[in-house]
């Protein structure tokens, strides 16, 4: 499992550009990240080097801030490897929330929110996936 | 019985109805005729009415008197109006005026002793008593506001800070260090006070805070609810204007069932905005104030676009002074959505229904083909989620609560916290793009 934070960002020109100065600025790295968007704002989900000073700083900064555990997950940069994680998750009735990845040096890293943590854990531990804790993922 | 309730005048406020309408009939007559001799305006409308002082012998002759609009005070600026000579007068107070002139207002020594004493009775109502610390949040100046409380306070013995409005930090630090019992502000900034606790972590069960008197702004019950969880008070609501002598015509007792007109001074009407037809009552309508004592400007039947309704049932309380609703909003704040009325009061108090909504909204009215009402509401850590499937249900659900009681489409826009200007005033809740394009 590895910490998500998660941020409200009101879909405009600038917003994105304030906000990456900021962790710029406070050398807080970004891991991975995705956004999901509508029409007049979008949730930035991310995953960095040291959540929680990343977490008071955006407080401080009065951003409109979560965090999220999710599932972080190393697997193999090749095809149908993502296959074997959604058929596992689906034929044990477990939904996928969002997904996103991001790639490292010859694997690529999947980051999943599902509805029932504790039992994804326990499948994927079963079927010998390769579970990422904080450490190995702030440490990329 | 009435042991639970305090009175400033308890021979006044107790007065039967019987006892009030007959010091009211003698009073009308009388200013009728200060008005019809001393002021040029009253004497030339009764000429054009073909009506004598005379004519007017009870409240039921009432209506034969024009309404006096606000545009007559405008257009007698600054001191037509009066009805004595500008040296009788000792205190001159104005309107903002941001939709033209000021209106002016001028008091008499009498008529400030009036005001003081009918703000005495205002604060006593809901409890507030000698030995209180009372913060004045209301604006000193110009403003009837602030000095109206201040003389008020003084008058009953408690202690007044006349910290005036803004400030924050300083009012949140005083009210600790001098452990303020009653705050006295509009309902905005009570809130903007409370958020700024929050935010400096701010523990209010510290506080001695009891009462808060808030007024000079409409606002509805559920916000009422917000403001007493908020800051753990009691939060009541008074009303005033000042062409009619500042705050103190009205105030909420204790039972918090409408407001109580000080009738021995102010004689209340509600009639129908469009035909200025008075309408029969418990039914909605623009309130109207007769000053039955005033010697500086006395106004006759003035409309004042606050719409409320009238109850003249005896209150638990004792008192037979007649209780107005609270202020749905005023005639002119009314907005008119592909033809249907909306008050803003009327979007408050849906919103606030909604669990976990911020008190932080504003209503934006603007015009594409039709006219297109959108609200934005800020989000707060309880109502953000990271699923945007979380946010549009909440969105959703705010639409759906909006267009079911306004019977108008409503978009929401979740914007995030601290955008939506905070007030240390009046709030600017509505934003009407519409007129620009006029």
């Amino acid at each position: 499992m590895v910490k998500q934070l998660s941020v409200f960002l009101p879909n405009k020109p600038g917003i994105l550009a304030k906000f990456t100065a900021l962790l710029g600025n406070n050398e807080i790295n970004i891991r991975a990240l995705t956004v999901a968007d509508t029409a007049d704002y979008g949730v930035l989900r991310l995953i960095v080097n040291d959540p929680e000073k990343c977490m008071a700083l955006l407080k401080e900064e009065n951003y409109l801030v979560s965090e999220t555990e999710i599932l972080a997950l190393q697997i193999e940069d090749e095809p149908g490897a993502l296959y074997k994680i959604a058929k596992l998750m689906g034929d044990n009735g477990i939904n996928i929330e969002y997904i996103y990845s991001t790639l490292i040096t010859g694997a690529a890293i999947i980051l999943i929110r599902v509805n029932d943590l504790e039992k994804a854990i326990k499948i994927l531990q079963k079927s010998q996936m390769k579970l990422l804790s904080d450490e190995d993922i702030y440490s990329i | 019985m009435t042991d639970q309730y305090a009175y400033w005048n308890k021979d006044m406020e107790l007065k039967t109805r019987a006892e009030l309408d007959k010091l009211q009939d003698k009073r009308l007559r009388a200013i009728v005729k200060y008005c019809y001799e001393k002021v040029p305006f009253y004497n030339m409308v009764f000429k054009e009415a073909n009506l004598e002082p005379d004519d007017i012998k009870t409240k039921d002759n009432l209506i034969k008197i024009p309404i006096t609009k606000k545009q007559s005070l405008r257009d007698n600026y600054p001191f037509g109006m009066f009805a004595v000579p500008l040296r009788e007068i000792i205190r001159i107070h104005a309107s903002s005026g941001t939709t033209g002139k000021p209106t002016v207002v001028g008091y008499t020594a009498n008529d400030i002793a009036m005001w003081t004493e009918v703000m005495a009775r205002t604060l006593t109502t809901p409890g507030v008593k000698k030995g209180d610390i009372v913060q004045n949040a209301y604006g000193y100046g110009l403003f009837t506001g602030g000095l109206g409380f201040h003389y008020g306070i003084e008058k009953i013995g408690a202690a007044v800070i006349p910290i005036s409005g803004g400030n924050t930090d300083r009012q949140i630090l005083l009210m600790q260090d001098f452990e303020t019992t009653v705050l006295t502000c509009t309902p905005s900034y009570s809130l903007y006070i409370a958020e700024f606790m929050k935010q400096m972590n701010v523990d209010v069960d510290k506080l001695s805070l009891r009462i808060g008197v808030f007024g000079a702004e409409p606002w509805s019950e559920s916000l009422r609810t917000k403001i007493e969880d908020a800051l753990h008070i009691e939060a009541i609501d008074i009303y005033g204007l000042s062409e009619i002598c500042g705050p103190g015509v009205s105030v909420e007792c204790p039972e918090k069932t409408g407001l109580h007109v000080w009738e021995d001074h102010f004689l209340p009407e509600i009639i129908n905005p469009e035909t200025q037809e008075p309408v029969s009552e418990g039914e909605q309508g623009a309130l109207v104030f007769t000053t039955l004592t005033k010697e500086g400007i006395p106004l006759l039947r003035y409309l004042t676009n606050d719409i409320s309704t009238l109850d003249s049932e005896k209150c638990n309380c004792g008192r037979s002074h007649i209780r107005m609703t609270k202020v749905l909003g005023r005639a002119d704040d009314m907005l008119i959505i592909r033809g249907i009325n909306v008050f803003p009061s009327e979007i408050e108090y849906q919103l606030m229904k909604i669990p976990g909504i911020s008190e932080n909204y504003q209503i934006i009215v603007d015009r594409d083909i039709l006219d297109v009402l959108t609200v934005k509401v800020e989000l707060t850590p309880d109502t953000f989620s990271d699923k945007i499937a979380d946010l549009q249900t909440f969105k959703a659900k705010i639409e759906r609560q909006l267009e079911s009681t306004l019977q108008v489409n409503t978009n929401i826009e979740l914007v995030e916290p601290g955008v939506i200007e905070r007030s240390v005033g009046k709030a600017k809740r509505v934003i009407d793009l519409r007129k620009e394009k006029i």
